[in-house]
């Protein structure tokens, strides 16, 4: 059941990633553009995911517990550092440079394009080369959310 | 390479992602974020973790096949950027989203829709950061 679920979950936010025009990288970059070829379409998708989810939220957390789990499970921290903003930085820079973000791509490998999976690659190995970045660290806190 | 201004398709889409945060919240009491559920696909855990995260992402890599029952039209793909660029950035999104721990859905949406300070914090450095990133590669170097 829980897997029936999760695959028509996966299904809607996908149909709504292509239907979006995120899981196209000549429009993601073409917002981000404002000096050039500026397309300010993904102010519609981000302001209707925000307003949809933030209505969600508010009625699903009313429930003191998932349909199909025991508890919530959201993170917790408030703490602001250099991790977050540092990474943040990064994701940015990669994504201004490919124009795919893991959202955008991963319904996009759908499409079967080649250029999906060239991209898809190359971010599980920097995940894992973060990862690895992590434990030569020495630290312990768990990193990816 | 021009786009056409789609804000009827972008905001029903939009609807359609937070739709899907909004049911996964309700029914497995996750966040909807693709950096963790690609992330935690790639990290040993046990067989009920692994199998939700991999019906997610069975489910998103069904969309554009959706889309083209629904519509008669795949979602267009168009990758203005060279190979290099494409795996060069990959590379630092896969970095950038371990290290800050999500991206545009987990952050931009869920985090944001929680009022999260840190969410909140990563957005605003993020969206800053592609923003200057395109001006430099389109208008300074000119790529």
């Amino acid at each position: 059941m829980r897997l029936i679920f999760s695959y028509l979950i996966g299904l809607v936010f996908g149909t709504g990633i292509a239907l979006s025009g995120m899981a196209n990288p000549a429009k993601v970059l073409n917002f981000f553009d404002v000096a050039g070829s500026w397309d300010p379409s993904l102010i519609f998708v981000m302001g209707g995911a925000l307003v949809t989810t933030f209505i969600g939220y508010r009625l699903v957390f009313g429930r003191t517990a998932p349909v199909l789990a025991d508890a919530f499970q959201v993170p917790v921290s408030r703490t602001i550092d250099a991790r977050l903003l540092g990474g943040s930085v990064v994701f940015g820079v990669g994504w201004g440079i490919a124009g795919f973000c893991p959202g955008g791509a991963l319904p996009a490998l759908g499409t079967g394009r080649w250029e999906v999976f060239a991209f898809t690659a190359a971010v599980i190995a920097g995940i894992f080369l973060a990862k690895f970045l992590q434990s030569q660290g020495g630290r312990t806190r768990r990193a990816a959310a | 390479m021009e786009t056409v201004f789609t804000p009827w398709a972008s905001l029903g889409g939009g609807v359609l992602i937070g739709l899907a945060a909004t049911l996964l919240m309700l029914f497995l009491g996750r966040i909807m974020g693709a950096t963790g559920i690609l992330a935690g696909l790639l990290t040993p855990s046990s067989g009920s973790e692994f199998a939700w995260r991999g019906a997610v992402l069975l489910g998103m890599v069904s969309g554009p096949l959706a889309l083209l029952v629904i519509t008669g039209n795949m979602p267009a793909v168009q990758v203005p950027v060279s190979t290099p660029m494409l795996i060069g950035g990959g590379l630092l999104v896969g970095v950038g989203v371990t290290f800050g721990s999500g991206c545009t859905s987990g952050h931009g949406v869920c985090g944001m829709a929680r009022l999260s300070p840190r969410s909140i914090a990563a957005t605003l450095t993020f969206m800053i950061a592609t923003f200057a990133t395109v001006y430099v590669v389109r208008h300074v170097i000119g790529v």
